[in-house]
Parts: structure tokens; sequence; C-alpha cells
């Protein structure tokens, strides 16, 4: 069939077109912005390569080992744990009632930033924490915060926890997603009646149906735990840090040539997920044949209570972990006096509100301006692109999904420098638009994740109706589909939103510290310790992204509320 | 004591509907074929037996098999084989492999081998150890189906339409191979269908519902 060659049958293929820019160009031009800077041409700085000195430099770094360990070690410790816990969780007790309960309060988690989540779980676990407090003195006998280093410990512990509270949400909710797809209660069915224990039937024949569904997910985790730097501020070691922190303080060194020094360490930190990715991949490949073999024994492993009820305890924790967080940086910012052993405040005051609002307002518009637009944005190129799809009968391939997943593979520190250098000789680094343009990177794909499953399963029925009376096809794509799907769509929005609100390495490298975010003011209030006022900032940003996920349940409610067929798709 | 599956004034509601209320016996070796229209509660009465009946549902009465009160057990403990409508064999495993996955665990690898070699060879499928089931024809894999139950030694068999995805030839030997080995092993089985020749071709008693 020969399309007609008018303006609007050239419109489509170029959103399809500025969306793969969009998403790749900033990731590509940062790639070769920071293998330059790392080969030792800067120009900005004065310096002409190739050469091999910043990797020289980087080696002779004493901090080198110890922060490529920690990096190793806290990124491949979050994503296993988290895991582990997910799997657990979901062979032990999906369909049950306990674990609807359970996913109810998890859902809403995954849209509080990481930062916000790190800073509450900080407020808990820290030495003046609420569980010190709780415990205190009655059973610790501290009157005063002891010296203890319960966070930013040398091993990560206090990081990995942080992570795992993030991330097992994150890897539940596309779980679940994938689970949809493969017949699960068929196959629980069959091991059940053989006699398996709900765990190991679900190991053995659900989730090497599963797995190839959420590898890509998991395979996001681990680059992110091992590249993470606002976490690692809030929970992780100083002295030395992870090596993603690292990077970005030489990056932040008045100093112009240290950036070299930090694109090497980026391309060294690049180099390291790679590497992680590809061990991990040999052993999802080893855990498989162990699996079948084992399989193969026969053994039912029916006594699994205590594995169950251990799953669900860890979910049940990580989640309070993060909702009584969130409650400590709402008390704290309304706290007046509060001395060590009390559990709460003497009195509670708007104090600090008053005192923070003038700046956290202009932050909050800044936040919401950015977020706003790369929302805006990335809705107009990805429906462009599943509209383009649909009318030429395309599927995303294999290797479509990997590209839409690659800026969320490539470490943020491995192009973010790059990046900044590259905007930096155009002139437009430090402004709001390069900003949004960076988060518009991070948002493509989760709004492309998010939408593609209900625009895919709208009933195709419906626009054969139509066009069979006539409807072009924009009346219908207008008329029909986006009010049809305005749920999704609007869903679909929180996520970004709440994406762009929690970027901070974007904002704080590709706005040169001129634009400021709820999410970079906070991580930059970290240092000072006022709790205060972090819980001020951490509370705004925690709410700025869970408000629009309230709007996105309320909204098709209110619009639908005479229209009981819209009401439960 | 020996003495089959036994439901005692058995009543499942859903909600405060009664929608199955039977009493009945099943003999070692002897068929039942319990009868009824889509929706009458065939298959949530399976699902009582085998203990994964859905919240929804409530139970009363008693289920015993060979003397042992089911209702008390979790069902992977009741020793209750089933075969549903669809073969449901797991695609990730070879043919040998989804029978060693029925069969007991005990025995070393080797034995194990030797014994899941010699049930291909009951069901006419030697030589289709490391077979992919995907490329068994639906015949095959209703028997592969049908040993990797038997293979874990159950004291019942459930079969839940497990011919009405099979044409009327192979249906007729299927249903022939499933009614010899119940026999032989002199289990009592319960044949769920809504189908009048497979219910009369079990020759066992019919109960309508």
């Amino acid at each position: 069939m020969s399309l007609p060659l008018t303006w609007r049958s050239l419109m489509p293929p170029i959103l399809p077109a500025l969306t793969l820019l969009a998403l790749l160009g900033p990731v590509m031009a940062g790639l070769v912005g920071t293998v330059m800077a790392g080969f030792g041409h800067l120009p900005a700085a004065g310096l002409t390569g190739p050469s091999t000195e910043p990797f020289r430099a980087l080696w002779n770094w004493p901090g080198i080992v110890p922060a490529v360990r920690l990096s190793l070690q806290t990124g491949v410790a979050a994503t296993l744990i988290s895991l582990f816990v997910v799997v657990l969780l979901v062979a032990g007790w999906a369909g049950t009632r306990p674990f609807r309960l359970l996913l109810r309060l998890l859902s809403p988690l995954l849209s509080v930033p990481h930062a916000a989540a790190a800073f509450g779980l900080l407020f808990l676990i820290q030495p003046s924490g609420w569980i010190a407090r709780g415990l205190s003195p009655w059973l610790s006998g501290w009157d005063r915060p002891p010296d203890l280093l319960l966070v930013q410990d040398p091993m990560g512990i206090a990081l990995i926890a942080g992570l795992v509270a993030k991330e097992v949400p994150f890897l539940l909710l596309v779980t679940l997603a994938a689970l949809g797809q493969i017949d699960s209660d068929g196959r629980q069915k069959v091991t059940t009646a053989l006699g398996y224990g709900r765990i190991a039937g679900w190991l053995f024949t659900v989730l090497p149906a599963l797995y190839p569904r959420i590898r890509l997910p998991v395979y996001v985790v681990l680059a992110y735990s091992m590249s993470v730097v606002d976490v690692a501020m809030i929970l992780g070691p100083n002295t030395p840090p992870p090596l993603s922190v690292q990077i970005v303080r030489w990056m932040g060194d008045p100093d112009l040539k240290m950036r070299s020094l930090a694109s090497a360490a980026a391309l060294a930190q690049l180099a390291l997920v790679v590497s992680a990715l590809m061990v991990w991949r040999l052993a999802e490949v080893t855990t498989g044949q162990i699996a079948r073999h084992m399989a193969y024994r026969g053994n039912r492993w029916a006594g699994d209570g205590w594995l169950r009820a251990a799953s669900l305890g860890l979910g049940t924790v990580s989640v309070l972990a993060i909702l009584t967080g969130l409650l400590g940086l709402a008390v704290w910012s309304f706290a007046a006096r509060w001395n060590f052993p009390a559990v709460l405040p003497e009195a509670l005051s708007l104090k600090t509100w008053h005192r923070s609002a003038p700046v956290a307002l202009a932050t909050l518009g800044t936040t919401l301006a950015i977020a706003g637009s790369a929302t805006l944005i990335g809705l107009v190129l990805t429906i462009g692109c599943l509209e383009t799809e649909e009318r030429r009968h395309l599927r995303l391939t294999q290797r479509g999904l990997w590209l839409l997943y690659l800026p969320l593979l490539i470490p943020q520190t491995a192009f973010l420098p790059g990046m900044q250098t590259g905007l930096l000789n155009f002139g437009v680094d430090g402004t709001i638009w390069a900003v949004v343009l960076a988060h518009l990177v991070f948002v493509l794909p989760y709004l492309r994740l998010s939408l593609e499953g209900s625009y895919k399963s709208w009933d195709a029925r419906q626009a054969a109706v139509a066009a069979a009376m006539g409807a072009s096809a924009s009346r219908i794509f207008l008329s029909l589909r986006l009010p049809m799907l305005l749920a999704p769509i609007l869903t679909a929005c929180a996520v970004a939103m709440a994406v762009s609100v929690g970027q901070y390495l974007p904002t704080l490298l590709v706005g040169g510290g001129r634009v400021q975010t709820l999410t970079t003011e906070a991580l930059a209030l970290a240092a000072g310790g006022d709790r205060r006022v972090i819980g001020v900032y951490a509370l705004l940003q925690a709410a700025i992204a869970l408000l629009p996920f309230a709007l996105a349940l309320a909204l098709p409610a209110l619009v639908w509320r005479n229209r009981r067929g819209m009401q439960h798709g | 004591m020996d003495d089959g599956l036994r439901l005692n004034t058995v009543t499942i509601r859903h909600l405060d509907h009664v929608l199955v209320s039977l009493d009945l016996h099943v003999a070692p070796g002897a068929i039942l074929s319990v009868m009824g229209p889509s929706g009458s509660g065939k298959s949530t009465l399976l699902a009582a037996i085998t203990g994964q009946l859905s919240r929804d549902f409530t139970l009363s009465g008693s289920i015993t098999l060979n003397g042992r009160n089911l209702t008390e057990l979790p069902p992977q403990a009741r020793r209750v084989g089933i075969l549903y409508q669809d073969h449901l064999l797991f695609p990730h495993l070879s043919v040998g492999a989804n029978l060693a996955f029925g069969l007991r665990p005990g025995l070393a690898r080797a034995a194990r081998r030797v014994q899941v070699e010699n049930a291909l060879a009951d069901i006419g499928l030697e030589g289709f150890h490391d077979r992919d089931p995907h490329s068994l024809s639906g015949g095959q894999k209703a028997r592969v189906a049908l040993m990797r139950m038997l293979l874990s030694d159950p004291a019942l068999l459930l079969l839940d339409e497990p011919f009405s995805r099979l044409d009327a030839p192979l249906r007729a030997r299927m249903r022939e191979l499933v009614f010899a080995f119940a026999s032989r092993r002199r289990l009592p089985t319960m044949l769920v269908t809504h189908d009048d020749e497979d219910a009369r071709a079990a020759g066992g008693a019919i109960v309508r519902i």
C-alpha cells in the first residue's frame, strides 16, 4: 500500500526518529565526550590528547582499589538481595491476601525518589535515629547517641540496605507484570499436586519462564546499584567513597583538568558495569543448569513454611523501613526541640517550614517545570511512536527493547560527564532546557514501558467499528483511543514525573550547579546535617513524586463517574 | 485401611450459595464419572479434593482417602494425582526431565534415569528422554503428563476432562491407557466430564451434579 505523500503522512515517522535521537543522542554524544576527555583531550581545560595520562593518574590514586571494590560489592549485594526477596515473596505468596496487602502498600513507594527514601532510612538507623531512640535508654542504656558506625560504614551495608528497600518495589512490580504473561497458575497446580512445596515448585517451573522477561530490569538494577551517586552520598562511606561518588567529586573540582581524571574514572566505571553484567549472565546460565539438575532429583522441599515466613518478613521490613523513614522526615521537619533519647520531639512547630519556604517554593517551581516539560515532551514522542507503529503494524523487537533500556543500563556517571563537557562547548550547559533534555533520556524509557501494554492491548475492534462508519485515523486516535486510554496515560505521566523529580546526577552535572531542584538541594543540604531542613526538602520531594499518582487515580474516576464500562480498565 | 475415596456429606458453598452437595464412595480400582454442564462446580469439586480450593469457597463435610482425612492435610501431602485438559508439560525441561520431576525422590541419578526410561517405554515413547516436549504430538504430550503424574505415586486419580482436547481415535486410545493404569494399580479414580461417551467408556458409576 503506498501512502499519499502529504505533510500529514510524513508527520508520524518524524516522531520515532526524534524519540531515538532524544533517547540515544545524549548517551552516545556523552560517551564520545567521556572517551575524549578520558584520553586527555579536553580543549576547555587546555588539554589536547590523546594521552593515557588520566588513566595513569587514576591508577595512582590511592583510593582506586577500595572505591572499585565498594562499587562492585554494594551493587552486586543490593541486586542479589533484592532479587532474592522478590523471588521468594512472589514464589511463596503470590495470589494470597497478605501479598495483596503488601502490594497495596508497596506500589506507591515505587515513586518515592531514591534520595528521599535514603534520607528517611538515614533518620531511622543512624546512631541518633528512631530505632536507637526507641531502644534507649531502657534497653541499650544509651543517654547520648552511641559512637557506632551504623551509617556510612566502610563495608557499605547501610548503602546496600537503602538500595534494597528501593529496588524491591521496582523488581516486584516488574515481576508481577511479567507473571501475567505466563501460565503460572497451571504450573503451580501441577507442582502442588505432585507434592512440591510452594516455593520449590515455583522456582523449578515458573521462574525459568519468568526470568527472561525480567532480565533487563534486573540488569538495570545491577547497573544502577553499582553506579548510584545520591544514595551513596547519603548512606555510603566517604573515605574513600564508591567510584561513582568520587567521579562526581572530581567533576565538581574547580580545576577543569580534573575532569579528564573524572572521565577516565567514568570509563573504568563503565567497564566495571559491563564486566559485572557479563559475569551475571554467566551466573544465570550456571544457576539454570544447577536448577535443572536439582529438578531431576525430585526432592519436594515441602516444608518451606519458614522460608515463606522469612520472605514475607523481609518484604514487610523493607516496606516499613521506607514508610517509617518518610514519617521520620515529616516529624523532623515539624520538630521543635528534640533531644536524644526522646522518641518524639518536645513540641511541633512550623518554624522550619517558614524558614525554608521562600527558597523551597522557588526550587519546587523549578522542579515542577522541569518534570512537567520532560513529561509532556516525552509523552508526545512516546504516543507518537506507539501510534505510528500501530498504523504501520510494527512491533517492538528485542533489539528495540535493548535500545530503550540502554540509557538505564549505561551508568549515568559514564555519559553525563561527557554530555556536560559537550554542552559546555556549545555554551548551553546550565540552562533549564539542557536539564530537561537530560531528564528526557531517563523519562522516555519509563513512559514507553508503562504505556506499552495498555496501548497495544486496546481493543482494535473499536477502531474497526469507527472506521467502518467513516472515521479517519486521526479522529479515531483523538476521540476514541486517547480518551479511552486516559487512565494508563495519566499513570505513565505520574511515573515520568516521579522519574524526573528523582534525578540527581543529570540535574547536577548538566545544570552545572545553576539549576536547583528539590533533589539537588536536598543533597547539598546533606553535608550540613540540618535534619529539619533536610526533612522539609526530602518530604517535598517525596510528596511531589507521589501527588501525580494520586491524581492519576482520582482523575479518571472523576471524569468517568457516569461510565461504568470505563471504571475497571 | 484401603477403602478408597469417601466424600461424607461434602458441601461446597460459594458465598452463601450451595454449589455442590455430595456423598459418595469410590473403591480402589473403581471409576466414578461426575457429569454436569460447565459451571456446575465439577472443577471446584476436584479443587476441594486436591486442596487447591480458592478462598471464595467454603467446604464442609469430610473427604477421606484410604482412611486419611484429606481436609486436614496440606495439598502437597495428599498424594492426589490429577490430569488436566491441558497437558501442562514444563517447556524448559526435556521429556525425561519432566518425568523425573514427577518421580518420587530417593535413588541415585543413574537409577532415576533407568526408572524414567522404563516409564517412557511403558507409554510407547522409548528414546524420547532428551526430546523437547514442544516437538511432541498432542497424544504424546498427554501420555507424558499421565506418566509424570503416575510416577509421583498417587493414591487417587482425578481426571479433569483430560480427553476433551484430543480427536476421536486418539481419545479412545488415551482413555484405555488411563483406565488400564488405574485398574492395574487399583487406584480409585474420579473422572469429571461433560461428555457422555467418556462417562460410558469409563464403565463405572455415573453421578450427575
